[in-house]
């Protein structure tokens, strides 16, 4: 087999760059005593970054308002939400979001 | 599903921490990185990849996002450092999941944080925040078998995305496009239920959303969301300071 070094190049340079970020945060603040106000700010990120991740998902196509062009996904999202909040449960939710999404295409 | 769900509940109440929970606890998240991996293959394969090169960079790379970039820059033969530089800034927000979960593996050796780090994805850290909310630490073991059964997935579907992906029709047809943001939806109220700082989390979550709709008239996509939970973050801390 040939190996392409272009493609080798561009996975091990991609991989180290993303590898670096990951692992660095936790490795040095878990040996150091975060401030208090430090910790109380790094609570709010898990929901910062999910409702960023969610609104960017839902909201955006190629990192541009698609409110048409999604409006079967961000109205299918009011069900799911729902189901999320009865049940508690993230498997549930999922399964309830994507069948949801596959019947209104099915009808519409 | 009635019963898987309501066995997952009670596991997460009952709170045990060993390698297989943490497999069991990565089960709602398999079908939308599933769908997503299978997709990356395909885009993968279409830009020239073989089938060598495209379990390498899932092994290596192991990004959703990164991963899809990368293919499309490789495919319009842009320079090795270009798409390197791209792909940091893209994957640049796991330095913020990584710092949020870093203060739950205060006890565990460098080595294995290293490990815990190098396999941190916005789901596993989804997961194992929401599941940190009971407890001061979280056990390694656990972590590992979330982080190793999400990696898995992800290899497996990504190489039959290659594989396959030219016989497949249409997977929006089944929904499957919608697995990904009802994972987020899940993931985000059970972490709003699970803090009880209702007011406080809302305002959060609604100012992150507005920033990073307004973000994507002016940056790239990746630095919205880092934007987005910086500022709302910090808008979090202010609130939760004056109230």
């Amino acid at each position: 087999m040939e190996i392409n070094w272009y493609i080798i190049s561009v996975i091990i340079g991609s991989a180290i760059v993303t590898f670096i970020p990951r692992v660095l945060p936790l490795v040095v603040l878990s040996k150091l005593e975060i401030p208090e106000w430090g910790i109380n700010w790094l609570k709010h990120v898990p929901v910062a970054v999910m409702a960023a991740l969610l609104a960017s998902e839902l909201l955006l196509h190629d990192n541009k308002i698609a409110l048409q062009a999604n409006s079967l996904s961000i109205i299918t999202a009011i069900p799911t939400l729902l189901v999320a909040i009865y049940t508690k449960s993230l498997l549930g939710t999922v399964l309830v979001g994507v069948s949801t999404l596959m019947i209104f295409r099915y009808l519409l | 599903m009635r019963e898987l769900s309501t066995d997952l509940n009670k596991n997460v109440v009952e709170a045990d921490d060993s390698f297989w929970q943490g497999v069991k606890d990565c089960i709602p998240t398999l079908l939308g990185y599933l769908s997503i991996g299978f997709a990356a293959g395909v885009v993968e394969k279409t830009a020239g990849l073989n089938m060598f090169e495209i379990a390498l960079m899932s092994l290596l790379l192991y990004a959703g996002s990164g991963q899809f970039i990368a293919a499309g820059m490789i495919a319009a033969s842009h320079p090795v450092s270009a798409i390197i530089v791209t792909i940091f800034f893209i994957n640049s927000r796991h330095l913020l999941l990584s710092a949020a979960i870093a203060p739950y593996f205060r006890n565990n050796t460098t080595s294995k944080n290293l490990i815990t780090g190098a396999l941190l994805t916005d789901e596993t850290f989804g997961v194992a925040i929401t599941h940190a909310q009971s407890k001061k630490q979280l056990d390694y073991k656990w972590m590992l078998g979330l982080n190793i059964a999400a990696y898995l997935n992800w290899v497996l579907a990504t190489i039959a995305g290659g594989i396959f992906g030219q016989w497949i029709p249409d997977p929006e047809r089944f929904g499957l496009d919608f697995a990904l943001p009802a994972m987020f939806i899940g993931l985000l109220v059970l972490q709003i239920l699970s803090q009880k700082k209702y007011f406080t989390d809302i305002i959060v979550a609604v100012s992150s959303s507005i920033i990073v709709i307004v973000a994507s008239f002016f940056v790239p996509g990746s630095a919205g969301v880092i934007l987005a939970t910086i500022l709302s973050a910090t808008i979090g801390l202010v609130i939760s300071k004056w109230k």
